[in-house]
């Protein structure tokens, strides 16, 4: 996600955008850390925003020049027994931000890892991205652009504990030093973090730093245990869908068959007379539609009560729709002019000794996160308070406050714990976020003044739209019999996933959204004229893991390989020489798989196949050497070798882990029924049924090995994902002589 | 009013016999450790006890439930169940949880898959993706759920 915006115009510019959903900035947090305090009985390190600005007035300190995203106040919390609470600046849903983020703040405070602990963050502007100067989790940044903020974060909260022992005992800083969560004097004395806190919150901040020599680093690198895996191996871990607010009800929706239809007729009379049914609400929903929301004591009687509606459905004034038509209109598409991201001259096809043309498919997809969309929502005279799993709580912020004709002070998003999301969670309309204030209103309107928790089911959440859009490439490739490409005349048809939202005027250029073409072309220097068309069709669509490069990735690595297979050329060999030396950590990522694997020494059991594949994405590169088979006619992954190179690695545990993830996710992609499809406008899928996503039994064996490197960290939430899905096909191809192009596989 | 026994543990639950197990759960008992994934037995999140054999919760109403005892994943991994403590500190020690919001589902059917080994008996690698493959997680922990499984028969053994 906004993997191609330029850093440096981002933050001028998409703040004042976005103002709306920005909190004040000294006004709600101190409030509420203090008041979290007194209830957990600790102490903030470090003055809270607005008395830090006070000290930098009073002393002259300067403190007041520290953003709030600088200031350790909203990040660490050390209780008198030491223990030492971090808060991230992220959503947590799988990735490992919880453990990665406080691991980086705990190195620089030099904590006792033993007693650090993690929790969320809000919608208050100290934890904005600092880099993106906006809310979010997305594009693989966490890490990215958190790394130096937290560190600074962590060594600003330890100099203020030197400087409370300094005056404790009445000597000079310098001879002291820090070790594992205590402050050691010159003579032996010692005084853990726990007992200085409360001192040192009471000095100022220090604006500038020292931060360690990354060879002294005893945590960042460690493989270690997320902070989370005891909650979440035992059913303690509370997510967004557990909040449970005082009398809180629950609503289950009933949504329009088509995008955007409207209501013709209602009997709600049978829905009303369900036990514990408390109101049956006519509401706005998203892009225009309506529906109608069953507000009752718990999911299951709100859902019979949906079940008993009797509604018909205005649906002749929306656009209905249907897959089969929509690829025929891409097709067509495809021929036309359009606007262009490379253009290369295309004179050498007519005349290149060997010709290649191919047509790929991809259909849309479900993010299809395991914890079905929902949002909890409490209306009080102060204004609105927000729980849910959001990837852009600023974002969201500014959507409660105008639907709920607040000021943006006036809402509070509380980030929960989220089981997945994989964008669906970032959301430019702030669908759901949206659609669940519409209720609470409409409730509240009601004569209803408890919580309202809007829960979708497994089919409204797969029905709901915001899918990986459909995409149709066509490549004519012209070549030698050397494997020289001498030109490649390529087209890519599909919705844009920005059009028409606040991200728009950053992420298209030309008519070209940016996150349609990112990973075409590069790393190889190929002569290349990209055409794009974006459709626009009455289908949300929206980023998905690894956004681009679900598609891009699995084109480039497959034409590649289709071409050293048409030329008799070792497919790794192929792609070194193509990288030259301009692309080492393509060469490493690349070189290390192949070693680890036993690519082109060890002989394969009969049957199988070796498969290559090699893509950079937000930042990362991902090389898989893999094994494959046909089995009874069905493709199967055996076993894959990751080469991964992510610059520094923070927790190699959860680097493994997000590789894994991402390329089952990636497998998910390549097996029958991993598509979403329309019929006459409506979703012909609904549940885990007849959208199929990877099962135990498809998971093949998985060696991950990191390139060494002691670079600024890069992103690991979704480059494990592009390159599997053609890396698997590649195999297969090279088994029936066949190449894939269409995903899910289409091996009939 | 339909009496419940879970965890132990004597409810009356004052709802329709139609309701779900997992819905009188999470939202008449507020035990929310058991997730809700589906609502159609495809995805094994709901995954609790009854009687000791995994069934899924969110297709399977308090109705059959009447004499029977319901064991959800709050109690099988308290550490007073040994085969429910093996299987939770072999999740703990490969971190096998990303999101982990199917883990409780993952748990408790390794947990009725390990329980219904003879004793001793170690589980092979086709066995151990038979018993799982009801359990759908997105992430992708897949492999160190296989890596824990196995490691939790062996603690057992």
């Amino acid at each position: 996600m906004l993997s191609n915006i330029e850093n440096s115009e981002l933050p001028r510019a998409l703040p004042r955008l976005l103002a709306r959903g920005k909190a004040g900035e000294a006004t709600m947090l101190p409030r509420r850390s203090f008041l979290k305090l007194v209830g957990a009985s600790g102490l903030a390190l470090g003055a809270f925003p607005q008395l830090a600005a006070a000290h930098g007035s009073g002393t002259g300190q300067g403190a007041s020049a520290l953003k709030p995203s600088q200031q350790p106040s909203a990040f660490v919390q050390i209780a008198a027994n030491g223990e030492v609470t971090v808060t991230i600046n992220r959503l947590e849903f799988g990735q490992g931000v919880q453990t990665a983020l406080p691991m980086i703040l705990a190195e620089e405070l030099d904590a006792d890892w033993s007693l650090v602990r993690s929790r969320h963050g809000s919608n208050d502007a100290a934890y904005l991205d600092p880099i993106f100067g906006i809310h979010l989790t997305g594009g693989s940044h966490s890490i990215k652009n958190s790394f130096m903020q937290y560190r600074e974060l962590g060594a600003r909260a330890r100099a203020m504990l030197l400087g409370a022992a300094a005056v404790r005992w009445k000597v000079d800083v310098a001879t002291l030093r820090t070790e594992a969560g205590t402050v050691l004097g010159p003579d032996g004395r010692n005084l853990g973090y726990g007992k200085l806190a409360e001192a040192a919150m009471a000095l100022p901040v220090p604006e500038k730093v020292t931060l360690k020599d990354p060879k002294n680093f005893r945590i960042i690198g460690r493989p270690t245990s997320r902070l989370d895996a005891r909650a979440k191996s035992s059913g303690r871990q509370d997510f967004g869908i557990d909040v449970r607010l005082s009398g809180q009800l629950t609503a289950v929706v009933a949504r329009p068959p088509v995008f955007g239809a409207r209501l013709a007729s209602v009997n709600d009379s049978a829905a009303r007379a369900v036990k514990s049914v408390k109101a049956v609400l006519r509401v706005p929903l998203d892009r225009g539609a309506e529906g109608l929301a069953v507000v009752a004591d718990g999911y299951w009687p709100a859902l019979q009560g949906r079940e008993a509606l009797k509604l018909q459905w205005g649906t002749s004034t929306v656009e209905k729709v249907d897959s089969q038509r929509q690829l025929a209109q891409y097709r067509e598409l495809a021929g036309r002019p359009g606007p262009r991201h490379f253009d290369a001259d295309m004179a050498p096809l007519a005349s290149a000794p060997r010709q290649l043309e191919a047509e790929f498919l991809f259909p849309y997809l479900a993010h299809a996160a395991m914890e079905p969309l929902n949002c909890t929502v409490t209306l009080n005279k102060g204004g609105a308070e927000v729980w849910t799993g959001s990837q852009c709580p600023g974002l969201d912020a500014g959507a409660v406050a105008r639907v709920l004709g607040l000021k943006p002070e006036q809402v509070v998003v509380h980030v929960q714990m989220a089981g997945g999301g994989f964008g669906r969670r970032f959301s430019s309309s702030s669908d759901f976020v949206v659609e669940a204030c519409e209720i609470a209103k409409a409730a509240r309107a009601a004569g209803l003044k408890a919580a309202v928790r809007t829960l979708w089911s497994r089919e409204d959440d797969m029905r709901g739209g915001y899918y990986r859009p459909m995409h149709l490439h066509r490549a004519r490739i012209g070549f030698d019999e050397r494997g020289n490409i001498l030109a490649w005349d390529h087209v890519i048809v599909g919705q844009s996933v920005t059009s028409g939202s606040v991200f728009e005027q950053f992420q298209v250029k030309n008519g070209i959204d940016a996150t349609a073409t990112e990973g075409m072309r590069e790393p190889y220097a190929l002569p290349m004229r990209l055409t794009v068309h974006h459709p626009k069709l009455n289908v949300p669509v929206l980023w998905w893991r690894s956004v681009g490069s679900t598609h891009t990735a699995f084109v480039m690595e497959t034409l590649i390989d289709e071409i050293t297979r048409g030329t008799n050329q070792d497919p790794v060999a192929y792609r070194m020489q193509l990288f030259r030396d301009k692309h080492p950590r393509h060469r490493a990522a690349l070189q290390l798989a192949v070693d680890k694997s036993g690519y082109g020494k060890t002989p394969l059991p009969a049957g199988r196949a070796w498969g290559v594949a090699v893509h950079e994405s937000f930042s990362s590169v991902v090389a898989y050497v893999v094994e494959a088979s046909m089995q009874k006619g069905r493709p199967v992954l055996h076993h894959v070798t990751a080469g991964v190179h992510c610059n520094l690695v923070v927790n190699p545990r959860a680097v493994e882990a997000q590789v894994q993830g991402a390329a089952v996710m990636g497998l998910s992609m390549c097996l029958p029924g991993a598509a979403i499809t329309l019929k006459d406008g409506e979703v012909q899928q609904s549940n885990f049924g007849d959208f199929t996503v990877a099962r135990i039994t498809d998971m093949p064996e998985f060696d991950v090995h990191i390139v060494p490197s002691a670079e600024p960290p890069t992103g690991m939430g979704e480059p494990g994902l592009p390159p599997l899905a053609p890396a698997f096909a590649n195999a297969i191809a090279r088994l029936t002589g066949k190449p894939l192009r269409q995903l899910p596989f289409n091996v009939a | 009013m339909i009496a419940l026994n879970v965890n132990g543990r004597e409810h009356t639950v004052d709802a329709d016999p139609n309701t779900p197990i997992l819905w009188a759960l999470r939202d008449t008992l507020g035990m929310t450790g058991t997730k809700f994934g589906c609502g159609a037995a495809l995805c094994g999140a709901c995954t609790v006890h009854l009687d000791g054999q995994a069934i899924r919760s969110c297709i399977t109403p308090i109705s059959d439930a009447a004499g029977k005892k319901i064991t959800t994943i709050e109690a099988a991994t308290d550490g007073t169940d040994r085969v429910g403590a093996a299987v939770h500190e072999a999740w703990v020690k490969h971190d096998v949880a990303q999101c982990g919001y199917c883990q409780s589902g993952q748990i408790m059917s390794a947990t009725a898959f390990l329980k219904s080994l003879p004793r001793g008996k170690q589980p092979t690698a086709a066995e151990v993706d038979a018993a799982m493959d009801g359990n759908i997680c997105r992430c992708g922990t897949y492999a160190r759920i296989r890596v824990a499984v196995v490691d939790a028969a062996r603690t057992l053994a």
